[in-house]
């Protein structure tokens, strides 16, 4: 059995606000990520998916409860643990090599050194050509590509993934699933990639984390047993993509009802099916 | 210009006001006599005018220099600490309405007549508006910028350099543009007033003995320089840094 690498126990986290009752936005969360496994978060907005990724990355600090990361808890942001964000956050007075080269000069990589593994992880990511471009000259995928090689190039042992292709056009997001699922495998990473695209999770991920909203938390875990490299059209994925899009239409109709009024819904007349896929059995 | 030049002679030909009060740019009215030109480049030659320009520009480099570091760490403070934004961010917008020429006969008391009540001029003139602008700036860098350097392990003072910092220089720029405005208009103004030599001075002599044109000859050399510097120094680099942040595109 792999060991467990990131555990977060009863994690809770409030948000305070002015003249109101404070938000909750993860209401005790526990989950725990062995090494080197690909786990999502999905959920609607508003359900802490982000938050919990934040708390993981150190950029955010829980309420109360526990995140252990190799067993040991973390003091704020540390370079084992890196982000990429939905927007690629590349500093745009620095050429793509400098950008990639940043996390391996705070390091303390000699120079030489630092430039080689850049450019060598610039081409993992077929963008060894545009080294000395400017961000401003790249399309968004390349963008994300750069923001991606920028985190792996330090060799973080977990990689926190915000998003990351949300805001790029499906095409290119069909190709960057199949780079990250490459570069996945190839470094044996441990990934937690949240994202709100139910195909997305079920392509990239070994396991699913269904998130509710009000408060934030866990709903249900899906662990996705399908071969990889995998294509959307597996029987195993269609499935299980259904089952999942059944329990947030459950957990969107739930966030309707109290925000437009009792007597929403959001479909009428349709036989309900439950996540377990019996219905009425146990009437 | 040509045209407004001929115009201008045909009124100082035609002797509409005396010669004092409106003298010919290039060509004397009687043989020998004063024009612009002529005083313009006797003053360049024998050293009077680049002398004064030289003093007044050497009190604007002092006084902008100060004013850079007092403005940005004023900045930094008042974007760093909320306590110092609350007090001293209100204090310096609202001195800021007041015209810096306004503190001149303060710092005739203070300083006494001459180059210190000048530079003080130029440093609360030009470090007021760069304390606003660099706060503002340091106010507007993206958090992304921020959070993606924090989770590569940047913190502190390599924070601060390597991103904070690089990422307000556009609008740096712009404000130290501002700024160096504001400090060439103060040292004119302050010399004009609180004598010391310098080209403000000068332009008080002038007016002393009515010599018309010895006032247009440094009217002519402070516009001259103020839009060297602007187009040719400032412009360039924001464009420069404009390009390379991405901004510009063209």
């Amino acid at each position: 059995m792999a060991e467990e690498h990131i555990i977060l126990q009863n994690v809770h986290k409030e948000f305070q606000r002015k003249d109101h009752a404070p938000t909750i936005a993860l209401d005790d969360v526990t989950l725990s990520i062995k090494k080197g496994e690909f786990v999502s978060l999905l959920g609607p907005s508003g359900c802490g998916k982000s938050t919990l990724l934040n708390i993981v990355a150190g950029l955010e600090k829980e309420t109360s409860g526990s995140l252990l990361v190799n067993n040991k808890p973390i003091k704020g942001p540390g370079n084992d643990r890196i982000v990429v964000f939905q927007e690629s956050g590349l500093f745009p007075w620095m050429s793509v090599l400098d950008n990639v080269m940043y996390g391996l000069l705070i390091k303390k990589v000699p120079k030489q050194e630092a430039k080689e593994r850049a450019l060598d992880w610039l081409q993992k990511v077929h963008l060894g050509k545009f080294a000395h471009a400017l961000p401003h000259e790249l399309s968004g995928g390349m963008k994300q590509r750069v923001a991606i090689a920028r985190a792996l190039v330090t060799d973080p042992e977990i990689l926190l993934m915000d998003e990351p292709f949300a805001a790029l056009d499906e095409q290119t997001r069909m190709v960057l699933h199949m780079e990250l699922d490459k570069l996945w495998r190839e470094t044996g990473k441990t990934i937690i990639f949240v994202t709100h695209n139910i195909r997305e999770a079920v392509v990239l991920s070994d396991r699913i984390v269904l998130m509710k909203t009000r408060p934030g938390g866990i709903k249900n875990i899906f662990p996705v047993q399908a071969a990889r490299p995998r294509t959307s059209s597996d029987s195993i994925l269609v499935h299980l993509e259904n089952r999942i899009l059944t329990e947030l239409e459950q957990e969107m109709e739930k966030v309707l009802k109290e925000e437009l009024g009792s007597d929403y819904a959001l479909k009428t007349d349709d036989l309900r099916v439950d996540p377990n896929n019996n219905m009425g059995s146990d009437i | 210009m040509l045209i407004l030049i001929t115009i201008w002679e045909a009124i100082s030909k035609f002797d509409v006001f005396p010669a004092f009060m409106w003298p010919p740019l290039i060509i004397p009215n009687d043989p020998g006599g004063v024009t612009v030109l002529k005083t313009l480049v006797n003053g360049i030659i024998d050293g009077q005018l680049l002398e004064a320009t030289g003093s007044s520009l050497i009190r604007l480099f002092i006084g902008f220099f100060i004013a850079v570091v007092i403005g940005f760490v004023l900045g930094f403070l008042i974007y760093k600490y909320k306590i110092v934004d609350d007090t001293l961010g209100f204090f310096v917008t609202s001195l800021q309405a007041i015209p810096n020429i306004v503190w001149m006969p303060l710092a005739i008391l203070w300083f006494g007549l001459g180059v210190g009540s000048v530079i003080f001029i130029v440093i609360l003139g030009a470090a007021l508006s760069i304390t606003i602008t660099s706060s503002t700036a340091f106010k507007s860098v993206p958090p992304l910028l921020i959070r993606v350097a924090s989770t590569m392990g940047s913190t502190g003072i390599h924070l601060f350099r390597t991103v904070i910092f690089k990422s307000t220089i556009p609008q740096q720029i712009a404000g130290l543009r501002l700024a160096w405005a504001l400090a060439w208009r103060a040292v004119l103004a302050g010399e004009l007033l609180g004598g010391s030599g310098g080209l403000g001075t000068l332009l008080d002599l002038g007016r002393s003995i009515q010599a018309m044109d010895l006032i247009f000859s440094i009217m002519i050399i402070i516009g001259v320089i103020g839009s060297f510097i602007d187009n040719f120094i400032f412009v360039r680099i924001e464009r420069f840094v404009l390009r390379k942040w991405g901004i510009l595109t063209t």
